[in-house]
């Protein structure tokens, strides 16, 4: 029997979560005023985490590094947020939606943790709509959707291409309806730089107060990290630049499995890198690939010609070009899941078709949709024998009304126009299905201390749908947390303020300060930016889109390697006590360092391919499928929970054995 | 509504009505003075009804002058805590990138207004007061009595170039103020923008033609007399 | 390209500051400002000086976070940017670029170019939501139709990122476009009716409080502010505000 507890409720899926409501303890109000909890991170899932435990009654403390919660990184998703509501009528429900999810995420979620997601889908979409949160809508006035790719449906609500913004804006507003009643204490510029755990259980955190430098003590009941991926481990990802692992990583070392970190999502269509003074890469949404078309030429002398600025892509005629997703996936086409279109994308790089100087680009093409819809608006107009020119007018101003912001965005950054020319995309490190393990209740294996939101590893698998992580952190946040840290807070009505005075607090602070005063006073001769590029460029080259033992091996030693150096020559300018974005990124990247190795560790040990883990050795070798990722479901269909031991490589693999008994192992095949 | 005219909005409401009333008047100044240049008699006739009836000059009369106090003292007020609230002045400031010298320079136009007003009010206003409210005479008329003395004055103040430059000057400021003042009075008002749109073309000529118009009768006195 | 920067150097809050002077070269053109700022960062921690301290978090013009004052313009000379999106390539070889911090009395500078906008968010919790209660069982979603127009009206306001641009840029800092927008957001939807006397005079309370200065209208915000804002909203934010003041 494994340590590990998923702690599922028994009884039928479709009721489990009901059932399990119904009996859980609850902690009455006078209580719950006694009660403190500290929330870390404020995006979506924490957000409104924050926001619904303040509006029960607890006292809700909330940590973010940013100058104000509504900054949070959830802010940059474009495309939209699913749920079962099946307004369309297009036979979408709570099963399908699930389905979908499980199937998405290459059988490699817990079944019952995705059907509660599918359930409390439809009450995210109320509960915004009712805070305000101005969904795009039709002209009857009732809510639009659109559809992503993986899905056969279309239960996409979106807010232009800025529903992220719009999604976080409303769990703001629902945190200033709390901070206002004096229910949250925000702390905005703050960074978690520890967990205080007393008698197993997590019980504060050590903050450092990012523009004194002051390092505070904030005792709780409960903690609950909602701090997001760890896509930056790569250095150049769609992440925020302040986004990082340091919450979720140090309660990793403080005793919270860590689980599937090689479980990356490359999201395929991102502006491509422009040189090596990138800092970031900015993500176009998925809902491109609704009406965008993605090429390469078919022969290589029209692909130098494109290099060398002999030819542009428009002169190419339609069978010069190679729509591989079409050919491909005839099913699927252009909307295969983001790690299959990925994978394709680099495929087809790799053969030496990438469209742009450093031959990482494939086209988008909104040519063929822009010629569509115009003729079908000239229908709609009555316009007989419209000019080709009148078509493509009639047809930009339909493409500009669903993406007008993504092609300016596009434009720009790239100086070229999408109207005209195809855009150029390349896949890009997005989001990361892997994270701190936690329980049907979302704790950790620390009593006390829960993970929500991309920070922890649960509903997503291998691979994540488009337009599911707002699903999650909002349902984790509004309607999963809220009930069930009840059940462990209604044994802590006795406890009473919770001192930070005592050794468990004294020598977590020291910890902290004694590795400030390291990074302050190691006079070293290269900046944190110098390690975080070469950790990076290690974990882009040997654990990204494609994996084998042989590089993850190297990736593991080199990485171990590069921290040695780091923690001998790293220079961080300035002083402790002041604001230092430098001393912040020290501390940041000297977790990644950590974190990445971890991370090629565990994409050695899955000799399987699912999802966004590929590996090399395992392909299928024949058939319909030849080519396509290989899953091995009878010795991978587990979840690797990861035990620290003081050094990454030393970490210890527990396994959740993962059962499905509403779904059939299937390949997952697109084509 | 007791705090509304101490918050920021209630201000530009209340800048924003004087301002409305303030250019009602320069309509209605404006309508009397031109008739100067068509009708001496008719400008007499207008000129004395307005300086001698009750209504006029117990009641309008000292609502503008409230009006007049009122647009300036706030318009100063406001400038001040403006200027408080940016204690580090930008080092290079690139205004004209996104606003009209006229929106930025308020406050400067509208003391050029003032201090033609100071002027205006010594050269017509004083006077007034003291023919009718001091030395008592009411009649309108000339000393010698032959007709009324209001065009006869009105020519005689044009004559002196350099009060006639001081005019045309303070009118050009005023146009200035105006192509500002008209449209934001509106829009502090809460006019929506589909209506905006229309008065915009309205607040542009008005801004142009009145202050022009009066510039057109002190240099038509000017070089008629 | 080589360039010459000022740039605003100010140790604390408490420190005075003062505009020092800095080269850099061999900057491309397809650069993004930011990455620039990275340079002469990467350059200054080489050479064991104080690298310059700014915001800046998602890069991809979002977040809100990012506040330079660039030439005399917030966000730079670019039109519906912000400062991470804004390219080198709007610069020449040769130019000199000043960079201050966004300045008014209500963002005091906490060091060289970060200001703290502290002031945005107690606005925000003096009215910027609608009470509703996260109990599972709202209506549904599709409950009360909303006219596609006034949704994506609504849409328009609420696109607001918090910047400041519009406070920076106002000659009178005044922060009425970012107040205009959020009031507009709900004044706009049939769900931000119940609370709307309350909300526009508790949030236009805390913006006089917060020391602001006042709207002249010289539209200056909507020029520079990276997401388009509309002057409407300020002027629905003054209707909002008078009738809210006539009901009591």
């Amino acid at each position: 029997m494994s340590v590990l507890d998923s702690k599922v409720p028994k009884g039928p899926l479709k009721t489990k979560w009901t059932d399990y409501k119904n009996h859980i303890d609850l902690v009455n109000p006078a209580n719950k005023r006694n009660i403190d909890v500290i929330v870390v991170g404020t995006g979506l899932a924490g957000g409104s985490a924050a926001a619904t435990l303040a509006e029960l009654g607890y006292n809700v403390k909330t940590f973010c590094y940013q100058d104000s919660p509504r900054r949070a990184h959830s802010i940059a998703a474009q495309g939209g947020i699913n749920a079962a509501k099946n307004y369309q009528g297009d036979g979408d429900s709570t099963y399908r939606l699930f389905y979908d999810t499980v199937k998405g995420g290459d059988y490699r979620s817990r079944e019952a943790n995705v059907y509660r997601l599918a359930e409390v889908s439809a009450n995210i979409i109320d509960q915004c709509v009712a805070q305000g949160v101005p969904f795009a809508r039709d002209y009857g006035g009732l809510l639009d959707n659109r559809s992503f790719g993986g899905v056969l449906v279309s239960r996409t609500f979106y807010a232009k291409g800025q529903t992220g913004q719009q999604l976080l804006l409303g769990a703001y507003s629902a945190m200033n309806r709390q901070i206002a009643r004096g229910k949250i204490t925000p702390f905005n510029r703050h960074e978690m730089l520890d967990v205080v755990k007393v008698d197993g259980k997590a019980r504060g955190i050590i903050a450092r107060n990012l523009v004194t430098g002051e390092i505070e003590r904030h005792s709780a009941h409960a903690v609950v990290i909602a701090s997001g991926g760890y896509g930056n481990v790569y250095f150049l990802s769609t992440n925020a630049m302040g986004s990082n692992a340091t919450a979720a990583w140090k309660i990793h070392k403080k005793g919270a499995f860590f689980a599937n970190p090689c479980y990356t999502q490359i999201h395929p269509t991102c502006i491509p890198r422009s040189g090596d003074y990138q800092s970031k890469l900015t993500l176009m949404s998925e809902s491109l690939r609704n009406d965008g078309r993605i090429w390469v030429p078919k022969n290589m002398d029209d692909v130098m010609a494109i290099r060398e600025g002999k030819k542009k892509p428009t002169d190419l005629s339609e069978d010069e070009r190679d729509y591989y997703l079409e050919r491909r996936y005839p099913a699927f086409g252009n909307l295969v899941p983001r790690d299959v279109a990925s994978r394709a994308a680099k495929e087809r790089c790799d053969a030496g078709y990438g469209v742009n100087a450093t031959g990482e680009a494939v086209y988008l093409d909104f040519a063929s949709a822009i010629e569509r819809y115009g003729k079908e608006q000239a229908k709609i107009h009555n316009i007989a024998n419209a000019s080709a020119d009148k078509i493509y007018e009639l047809g930009a101003a339909i493409v500009k009304a669903k993406y007008g912001n993504l092609f300016q965005m596009y434009e720009k950054i790239v100086d070229q126009d999408p109207y005209k020319t195809p855009m150029m995309i390349y896949p890009a490190v997005h989001y990361t299905m892997g994270g701190v393990w936690v329980d049907y209740n979302l704790m950790t294996t620390v009593d006390g201390l829960y993970c929500i939101g991309e920070a922890n590893f649960s509903d997503h698998g291998a691979n994540r749908l488009g337009a599911s992580a707002l699903m999650q952190g909002l349902a984790d946040g509004y309607f999963v947390l809220p009930y069930t840290i009840g059940d462990y807070l209604s044994h802590e009505i006795r406890t009473g303020k919770i001192p930070t005075d005592t050794p468990e607090f004294d020598a977590a602070e020291k910890e902290v300060t004694d590795k400030i005063d390291f990074f302050v006073n190691n006079k070293g001769s290269h900046s944190v930016d110098y390690y975080h590029k070469k950790l990076g460029k290690i974990m882009w080259d040997k654990c990204g889109m494609s994996r084998n033992a042989k590089g993850l091996k190297e990736a593991m030693v080199e990485i171990k390697a590069l921290r040695e150096d780091f923690y001998k020559n790293v220079s961080v300018p300035g002083a402790a006590n002041e604001l230092n974005a430098e001393l912040e990124k020290a501390g940041r990247v000297a977790d990644f360092l950590e974190l990445g190795e971890l991370f090629a560790k565990d994409a050695l040990e899955r000799e399987e391919s699912c999802g966004g883990h590929f590996r090399e050795e395992s392909v299928e070798l024949d058939g319909e499928q030849e080519g396509e990722a290989k899953r091995n479901d009878k010795e991978f269909a587990f979840v690797s929970a990861w035990e620290y031991k003081g050094e990454p490589g030393d970490a210890v693999l527990h396994k959740e054995e993962l059962e499905f008994k509403e779904i059939e192992l299937k390949q997952r095949s697109y084509k | 509504m007791s705090g509304f005219f101490k918050s920021s909005i209630g201000r530009k409401y209340a800048m924003a009505l004087s301002a409305l009333f303030l250019m009602f008047f320069l309509l209605q100044h404006f309508a009397i003075n031109i008739l100067s240049v068509f009708s001496p008699n008719a400008f007499n006739e207008a000129s004395h009804f307005m300086g001698t009836f009750w209504a006029v000059q117990y009641l309008l009369q000292p609502v503008l002058i409230f009006g007049v106090m009122y647009h300036f003292i706030m318009g100063f007020i406001l400038e001040f805590k403006n200027r408080q609230a940016r204690v580090v002045k930008y080092a290079k400031n690139n205004g004209a990138a996104n606003s009209s010298w006229m929106s930025r320079n308020m406050i400067y136009s509208g003391l050029a207004i003032l201090g033609f007003l100071v002027l205006h009010f010594i050269d017509f206003w004083l006077p007034e007061i003291n023919t009718k409210y001091i030395q008592g005479d009411m009649s309108g008329l000339l000393a010698d009595g032959e007709g009324f003395r209001y065009y006869e004055e009105l020519t005689h103040k044009f004559v002196n170039p350099l009060r006639v430059g001081a005019y045309v000057l303070a009118f050009v400021f005023l146009s200035l103020h105006l192509m500002h003042g008209f449209s934001s009075a509106f829009q502090s008002s809460g006019v929506s923008s589909m209506r905006k749109q229309k008065l915009q073309a309205f607040g542009k000529a008005y801004a142009i033609i009145i202050p022009l118009g009066f510039i057109f009768i002190a240099l038509f006195h000017h070089f008629n007399h | 390209m080589n360039l010459t920067l000022k740039i605003w150097r100010q140790k604390d809050a408490q420190s005075k500051g003062k505009m020092v002077d800095y080269k850099v070269t061999e900057i491309s053109e397809h650069m993004s400002f930011l990455e620039m700022m990275d340079v002469l960062n990467e350059q200054l921690i080489n050479t064991g000086e104080e690298p310059v301290a700014f915001d800046h978090d998602c890069r991809e013009g979002i977040c809100g976070m990012c506040s330079m004052y660039i030439n005399g313009e917030a966000h730079g000379p670019d039109r519906g940017v912000t400062t991470c999106q804004l390219h080198m390539r709007m610069f020449k070889d040769g130019d000199t670029i000043t960079i201050e911090p966004f300045r008014a009395k209500a963002f005091p500078v906490l060091k060289d170019l970060v200001v703290d906008r502290g002031a945005f968010d107690r606005i925000q919790h003096a009215g910027g939501y609608i009470s509703v209660n996260t109990s599972g069982n709202t209506q549904d979603a599709n409950a009360i139709p909303i006219s596609k127009h006034a949704a994506d009206e609504a849409m328009d306001a609420a696109t607001c990122i918090g910047c400041g641009a519009c406070v920076a840029s106002c000659k009178n800092s005044s922060a009425m476009l970012f107040v205009g927008a959020k009031v507009s957001q709900y004044a706009l939807l049939p769900q931000g009716q119940v609370e709307a006397t309350d909300r526009v005079k508790n949030m236009v309370a805390q913006m006089d409080l917060e020391g602001f200065g006042n709207c002249t209208n010289t539209g200056a915000c909507e020029v520079e502010c990276p997401k388009g804002i509309s002057l409407e909203n300020i002027a629905r934010m003054n209707r909002e505000f008078l009738s809210a003041n006539i009901k009591g």
